[in-house]
């Protein structure tokens, strides 16, 4: 076959087509990563775990599928309030009600969590490190009355809300949480101190916590008004399969 | 065609273009926003961003229907084949350090041209479909679901920097930036950028002095 010389072909007809065969090696590609796409996922997150642990620029952490936290916030700005001006209120049927600073918190006994941070979106984190006060033992010092069912849990962002029942909230895995990771909780994370709700999905764990109400009814929180379930567990709501995220240390 | 200037893109290219590039600058921002932890805390309204990416992404393919939809798709088809079809010169340019000097007869678009053109023509489709399974991921297991995050993701950084790269080269030549805006160029600057397109067109109106092609 004869090779067209170079001065004869005619830009349009002549030559390979790279653009129709792009096109179709790229959807090929975009199918197998979805079909592959979290194995990979999970080994990328595996390799990069030890760069991204001394990164000081966290741009590893912009590598896609290479894990982390990743931030939502409702409005229209990130909530700030520092430690010395944060407090929580616990109130509603109580027989106490509660208006506590950072340092009455930090004064009760200390929990520590270590369990795998799953987002309902996907993402999930390992072995993330937290501590902080039980909210059973908050509850215990305010005193419940006998009619409350439900906890309505409200942030200081001004828009964020979320619920429990008593017992979830009684357990031995739900965290006031004031340390991420051996560090004070950032702003970026729902510090000065947020909730903690080891066994469900993250939106539970509610961010810039400010307000503990002690109702007799379900209030349905910010998500749970969105379409996501109330009784969050991981891997057995939102339709999702996940792993549970059991806790691992205490 | 004007004297020593000829039309690089019509008026439904250069439409098509800047639709295009506005809906996907919409989606980048809107992305990283969401994408970037550092953004999302300074901009928040979450489910706002959300629904601004959701719509915007939805709307991707409606300019190139609409244009491709008449018969005054003739120029934007003919373009396209142009940008699929690598020649002989095209692979020697991609393989060279130095490309200009008259060795190689670049055509309308140069071999960079048509892979960043290539890559985000395949790249859009993708985002789009993975983008619609993230949306209505109810049949999706949660396998596929992490992988079509993952996918979309990839595919995110991917056109970001094709766009970031498209857009750097286009500010480094005004000329060429021009073509786009406005649609038409010098003949000179044909001749020196695109000397075997340059053949295709037709003679510049009597009285004009001569090119030595």
């Amino acid at each position: 076959m004869a090779v067209p010389r170079r001065d004869d072909e005619v830009e349009g007809r002549d030559g390979t087509p790279v653009g129709r065969r792009a096109a179709l090696g790229l959807l090929g590609l975009g199918a197998a990563g979805i079909v592959f796409g979290a194995g990979v996922q999970s080994r990328i997150a595996k390799g990069l775990a030890p760069i991204a642990a001394v990164d000081p620029t966290g741009l590893s952490g912009l590598v896609p599928g290479a894990g982390g936290f990743r931030i939502y916030t409702v409005t229209g700005d990130l909530p700030e309030r520092s430690r010395a001006a944060w407090r929580l209120r616990i109130d509603g049927l109580v027989d106490q009600p509660l208006d506590l600073g950072f340092a009455d918190l930090i004064e009760m006994e200390p929990t520590g969590i270590t369990a795998d941070f799953q987002c309902v979106t996907g993402w999930r984190v390992e072995d993330v490190e937290w501590k902080g006060v039980k909210v059973a033992d908050l509850l215990d010092r305010a005193g419940v009355q006998d009619a409350a069912t439900h906890l309505r849990i409200t942030s200081f962002d001004g828009a964020y809300s979320e619920s429990l029942t008593l017992d979830q909230a009684r357990r031995d895995d739900v965290l006031v949480a004031y340390e991420m990771l051996g560090k004070a909780v950032t702003t970026e994370h729902g510090g000065p101190v947020r909730l903690y709700v080891a066994p469900m999905y993250g939106y539970k764990s509610l961010k810039w916590l400010e307000r503990i109400e002690v109702v007799d009814e379900l209030i349905p929180g910010y998500w749970e008004e969105r379409g996501y379930a109330i009784d969050a567990w991981v891997g057995r709501s939102n339709g999702r399969s996940d792993e549970p995220t059991p806790v691992s240390g205490s | 065609m004007v004297g020593d200037q000829v039309v690089r893109f019509d008026r439904v290219e250069r439409w098509l273009h800047w639709t295009n590039a506005t809906l996907v600058l919409v989606l980048i921002a809107t992305g990283s926003i969401m994408y970037i932890g550092a953004l999302s805390g300074l901009v928040g309204r979450r489910v706002l961003v959300e629904r601004i990416h959701l719509w915007t992404g939805l709307a991707l393919p409606a300019p190139f229907a609409l244009a491709l939809a008449g018969r005054w798709n003739r120029g934007l088809r003919r373009d396209a084949r142009r940008l699929g079809r690598f020649l002989t010169d095209d692979w020697l340019w991609l393989r060279r350090r130095f490309r200009r000097g008259g060795a190689l007869r670049i055509g309308k678009f140069n071999a960079g041209q048509k892979v960043n053109a290539v890559l985000v023509a395949g790249t859009l489709p993708v985002l789009f479909g993975t983008g619609i399974l993230l949306e209505w991921n109810d049949r999706l297991s949660d396998s596929w679901r992490t992988g079509a995050t993952f996918v979309h993701d990839w595919g995110y950084v991917g056109l970001t920097l094709l766009v970031a790269g498209h857009i750097a080269k286009a500010l480094a030549d005004p000329v060429a930036m021009r073509g786009m805006r406005r649609g038409l160029v010098p003949r000179r600057w044909v001749l020196h950028e695109h000397p075997r397109w340059h053949d295709e067109l037709t003679p510049p109106p009597a009285g004009a002095p001569p090119h030595d092609a």
